[in-house]
Parts: structure tokens; C-alpha cells; sequence
């Protein structure tokens, strides 16, 4: 063989190793060259709850005490957040995290940024205060109808401090996709969604194609927490911020006015108990006390 | 928003759990007398004509009945189609949905087809001089109880398990009242269920309950627990974080898990955070053993011991076998 010869058979194989591999890794190769049509567009929505633990009574008038509370991400949440930031990873989406609130809530957004979410919307309106859940999927599926296409919304399975649970599927009702509550596992395929969620009872596994809505419960996973670098990062990202005109929403069908529940009144609920303690030197004689009295108010034995 | 009207009439009471339809009836039957109106039942699924019978029993007035093959399943879609379509053309002026996992999500996309107002896990109810339903239920993570009413109808609650009592039942006859409508096509698909193992008495319904918290450091020493539930007759429990955190168990007693009023509770290393005192506030007698003296469980309990429970259990166990000679 000629020199030239053999240099054109080396071409020849260099060339067809490489035909090989751009077929082995169409699908990597796809991702780098046409990213968009790859990636999951997820929305997480979240609430910027009471922290519940600091809420205090006035023993006298059984008011609450709210305004020291502090404001967090709901719970569950970050549960969301998080199976959203896993599903990217794993797999590549967009993550865009939306809050409603009557308040300032750009905090609990800046923390979304920092747990990996990509972009994040305010949906922010004095008018807003007193919102229930009727009107609350209200303005949430208008933020969503001006954000876009979207595949999957995830949700927490309800907020910490109201626990109603009941944002996320009436949500669903309003873009008229399908929901699936619950959720203890999730896998996306393509426009496949497989959903594990827990019931009362029993654990159901659940197929669904995408568009859809999925509650997450804290079983889902543990979130993460943004490292400081990730924190400084997020406070210079764009917060996109919008008022109910923004979004097409008359003042009238939100807050107090707009809503189907009207609150009568909260009060801390009344606590009547014994309180009595009871004492010995030791343990022996301490649960024979107790005993006694357990028998006395005839809480045992038949 | 639809504006209040005359025209709706009547409590409907609708759930998928058999026990929890039959604690509605009970609370509905008080509801509808105090409005002088009728109460009804809604029977949804397929082939099940026969159930109507017990439900007249338990003080339904009426049954509506929608007898269709798409509601063999529990989906979503054929459901939601069924109640809005049965409401829209009867009216009702309260609905009561049981509060199980799959009622409240039934009952939230229900209400906002009905554009109406729902409120979830109502533990009080009660008809308002201007015949108004009002809805009393928890929040703030078990801080607070709020009363609602809601300004469009149906008025919608849903109701959690065993709190209501269920009536006496009476051999009773009542009207069948069947719809034909198209229902929506579920979007959904049910591929597999595995049912939880199930204690063998539902902790709803134990009369007396040991419960046990972080002031456990092994899942093994629920040992001593279940040996105190033994000699009680009771059940053992179990609070969240042991549930989450330390995965010893899969469900709990508290605002987000179970609900409970047993005759005697009896909460082991457990310091009582609000929402597992939401779980169990309404338990006739509460027993609270903790090393801690400042733990908030002692606020709500009738008998407070401070102690180390690893030996006021063993010992607690031992006198009552004496006491109840066993």
C-alpha cells in the first residue's frame, strides 16, 4: 500500500468512528444542539407562610399574636423546590418558582433562587389581602397562563399555617389539567408522568401525561440548603414582579371582596385541663399514683 | 362569582368511605332538620344500587344515584363531572364531602367548577340565624380554630373521620333518584395500589392511645410502649418527626396525620409542638410523661409526670397489671 493509500484509509476509519459515535450519543448531542425541545418547563409554586411556631395567644381573649411571627417558604414547599431542582439534574428542565402574596415575598423567592431555581416571578398586590383559596388559584392560573408553556406545576401538598390543601388542585381545575396529590415519588419520561402517592390506606401509583399538577408531600425528599455563595449569587437575580392589572385581574374578583369564605373569627381554642402533678420518690411510686387515678376516671379497664 | 339564591335547597352529603358517609348522614340529618329541609345522599360508582337501602337507614331522605362503569375507579374527572353535574341541575344548599385524601381534592376542584367556596377538615358546624352554615376548623399548625361562612352556594365543608358521631341506624324508606349524565373521561390511570399494613384497629377508633416521641431513642424501645397498650387494650402511636426524620414508621397523630379523641392518651417523650397537640386535643384524659418540666405538652395535660419514661413506663405498667389483676 501507497503512503497516500494509507492515510485515506485512516480518514476513512477515523471518519466512520466517528458517524458511530455522534449515532451512539444522538440524544446528548440532540440536548446540546437543541436544548429547548429537551427540558421539562417546571413551575413551583410557593407560599410565604406564618411560622406557626412562633404564633402567640392572648390567654385572656384568646386573640392571636401574628405580627412578631416570622414569614418562611411553606414547608412542603421546599419539598417541591427540591423534586423540581432533582428532575434538572437528572434530567434538564427549567425551574421558575411564583408566589402570590398580598405582601412582600421577594425573600422567600430569593431563597428559591439560591435552593437552583432558574427564574422567579412575584405575584404582588395590596389588593390581594384576604384572598381565599377560590380566589388565590385565581391569580395563580392567570400568572401561569402569562408566564407560558409548562409541563409539570408542582405544589406542596398544603401550606403550614392555613392547611387547607386545597390551592393546588383547584388550580389544576382552572388551567383544566389533570392533578395528582400526595406524591411520594415522581418520574417524568418524555410526556409521562409515573406518581407514587400516599393515601390513607395505601400507596397508589399513578400515570399521567403532562401537562399536570403534583402535590408533593415531605416524604418526597429532603431539601437542600443553598450554600452561601448560592445565596449571594441569588440576591442579584431578577425577580420578575407583577400586580393583578399586570395580569389581567380586576381588583374586584381578588382579596376579601372577590372571595367565597368569609372569616368570622379567629380565636386560640380553649384549654380546660387538670394539670395535676404528680409526684413521688421514685418511679414505683410515681405510677401508682398514677394508676389510681387513671382508674378513679374510669379510663381503664373494662 | 355566583350570587346567593333561594333556590338551593337541601344537605348532600357525599364520601367514598363507607364510615365516614354514615358520620355525615348523622351530622347532616341535625343540619337539614334545623333548616327544615331534606337530606340527601349522593351514590356514585357502578352497579352499586343496593347500597341506597343502609344510607335510608342512617337518615337519608333521598339518595341520587349516578350508576356508571367511569365510576368504578376513583378518579378525579369522572367524579368532579358527576357531583357538578348533580349539583347544577338539584341545587343543594350544603354540601358535606368526607375529609379522606381523595375527598378533599374531590371537593377543591368541585367547589371551584361550582365557582364556590369550600372549607376543608370543619370540625364544627352549626346553622346561623341567618341560616347560614358556619364552618369551624383548625389553623396556624393547631394555634387557632376559625369560623367561616361561605357566601356562595353549595356551601362546601369537608369533614375528617370520627369526628362526628354516626347514628343509630332504623329501618327506613327513602327515594332513589337516578341521573344519567355524561361524565368526563378520567385523565389519569390508576397502574398499581399497595395497601399500607394496617394496625389491626384503626387508631381513630383505639380507646386509649400510648404515643411515643423523640424521648425515644430506639425504635426497638417501643417495646415498653406496646406492652403498656397491650395491658390497656390501647394502640401505640407515633408523633411526625419519628415518621420523617427517623423513618421508624410511616404515619402519625397530629394536625397533618391522624386525629384522634381516645377516652385516655398518653404521650411518652413527647414535648407537645402544636401540631401534634392539633392531633389530639379533644382526648378525654391526657397523660403526659417528659424529663423536661417546661415541655408545652404539660399545658394541655390532666396528669403530668417529669420523669424519665424508660422507668416510669415499665413501672406504670406493672401497677395497672396489678390493678386489673392480669
Amino acid at each position: 500500500m501507497t503512503n497516500s493509500s494509507q492515510e485515506h484509509h485512516y480518514f476513512l476509519r477515523r471518519l466512520t468512528e466517528t458517524l458511530n459515535f455522534v449515532s451512539s450519543r444522538k440524544q446528548w448531542i440532540k440536548i446540546m444542539f437543541d436544548g429547548d425541545l429537551q427540558t421539562v418547563k417546571i413551575i413551583v409554586c410557593v407560599k410565604q407562610a406564618l411560622d406557626v411556631t412562633q404564633i402567640k395567644a392572648d390567654p385572656a381573649t384568646r386573640q392571636l399574636i401574628t405580627v412578631d411571627a416570622k414569614r418562611k417558604i411553606s414547608d412542603f414547599d421546599k419539598n417541591a423546590i427540591e423534586e423540581a431542582l432533582r428532575i434538572k439534574e437528572k434530567q434538564g428542565a427549567e425551574v421558575t418558582a411564583l408566589t402570590v402574596s398580598a405582601e412582600d415575598a421577594k425573600m422567600i423567592l430569593r431563597e428559591a433562587l439560591a435552593m437552583g431555581a432558574d427564574k422567579a416571578y412575584m405575584i404582588s398586590d395590596p389588593a390581594f389581602e384576604g384572598s381565599d383559596t377560590f380566589v388565590t388559584s385565581y391569580i395563580l392560573a392567570g400568572a401561569v397562563k402569562k408566564i407560558g408553556e409548562f409541563d409539570l406545576i408542582l405544589c406542596g401538598e398544603a401550606s403550614v399555617d392555613s392547611y387547607s390543601a386545597q390551592v393546588g388542585p383547584r388550580l389544576a381545575e382552572r388551567l383544566g389539567i389533570s392533578q395528582i396529590t400526595y406524591a411520594r415519588k415522581l418520574g417524568i419520561e418524555g410526556s409521562t408522568l409515573t406518581v407514587e402517592r400516599t393515601l390513607e390506606d395505601s400507596i397508589e401509583t399513578i400515570r399521567a401525561k403532562t401537562p399536570a399538577l403534583v402535590t408533593v408531600t415531605a416524604e418526597i425528599n429532603t431539601p437542600r440548603i443553598p450554600s452561601l455563595m448560592a445565596i449571594m449569587k441569588a440576591s442579584k437575580k431578577e425577580i420578575v414582579t407583577w400586580t393583578a392589572q399586570d395580569i389581567g385581574i380586576s381588583k374586584e374578583t381578588v382579596g376579601k371582596t372577590g372571595s367565597a369564605i368569609q372569616v368570622t373569627e379567629v380565636l386560640a381554642p380553649k384549654v380546660e385541663r387538670k394539670r395535676i402533678l404528680i409526684k413521688g420518690e421514685t418511679a414505683a411510686e410515681i405510677a401508682e399514683e398514677l394508676a389510681k387515678a387513671l382508674i378513679k376516671e374510669g379510663v381503664v379497664g373494662r | 362569582m355566583r350570587a346567593l339564591s333561594e333556590q338551593h335547597k337541601g344537605v348532600w352529603v357525599f364520601s367514598e368511605n363507607k364510615d365516614l358517609m354514615l358520620e355525615l348522614l348523622g351530622k347532616g340529618k341535625e343540619l337539614a332538620e334545623n333548616l327544615k329541609t331534606e337530606l340527601a345522599a349522593i351514590l356514585l360508582g357502578h352497579n352499586v344500587k343496593d347500597k341506597a337501602t343502609e344510607l335510608f337507614g342512617y337518615g337519608a331522605n333521598k339518595v341520587y344515584l349516578i350508576d356508571n362503569p367511569l365510576l368504578e375507579k376513583p378518579l378525579a374527572e369522572p367524579y368532579v363531572s358527576a357531583l357538578t353535574n348533580l349539583a347544577n341541575q338539584y341545587k343543594p344548599d350544603i354540601l358535606l364531602v368526607g375529609s379522606t385524601r381523595k375527598g378533599k381534592e374531590l371537593a377543591s376542584r368541585t367547589a371551584t367548577r361550582l365557582e364556590t367556596g369550600c372549607v376543608p377538615d370543619c370540625t364544627y358546624l352549626s346553622i346561623d340565624a341567618n341560616k347560614r352554615l358556619l364552618m369551624g376548623r383548625v389553623v396556624y399548625g393547631g394555634n387557632a380554630v376559625a369560623t367561616h361562612f361561605c357566601r356562595t352556594k353549595p356551601q362546601i365543608a369537608t369533614v375528617p373521620q370520627r369526628v362526628f358521631e354516626k347514628p343509630l341506624y332504623k329501618e327506613r324508606k327513602g327515594e332513589v333518584v337516578k341521573f344519567d349524565v355524561k361524565l368526563e373521561e378520567p385523565k389519569t390511570e390508576i397502574v398499581d395500589v399497595k395497601k399500607i399494613e394496617a394496625a389491626k384497629v384503626k387508631i381513630e377508633e383505639a380507646k386509649t392511645v400510648v404515643a411515643g416521641g423523640r424521648g425515644l431513642d430506639k425504635k426497638e424501645d417501643f417495646a415498653i410502649l406496646d406492652e403498656l397498650a397491650k395491658i390497656l387494650g390501647g394502640q401505640v402511636a407515633y408523633t411526625r418527626p419519628l415518621c420523617e426524620d427517623r423513618k421508624w414508621f410511616t404515619d402519625w397523630v397530629g394536625l397533618s396525620g391522624h386525629y384522634i379523641k381516645p377516652a385516655l392518651y398518653i404521650g411518652c417523650g413527647i414535648s407537645g409542638v402544636i401540631q401534634h397537640v392539633a392531633g389530639i386535643r379533644d382526648s378525654q384524659i391526657i397523660v403526659a410523661i417528659n424529663k423536661d418540666p417546661e415541655a408545652p405538652i404539660f399545658e394541655i395535660a390532666d396528669y403530668k409526670i417529669v420523669g424519665d419514661l424508660y422507668e416510669i413506663i415499665p413501672a406504670l405498667a406493672e401497677a395497672l397489671k396489678r390493678h386489673l389483676k392480669k
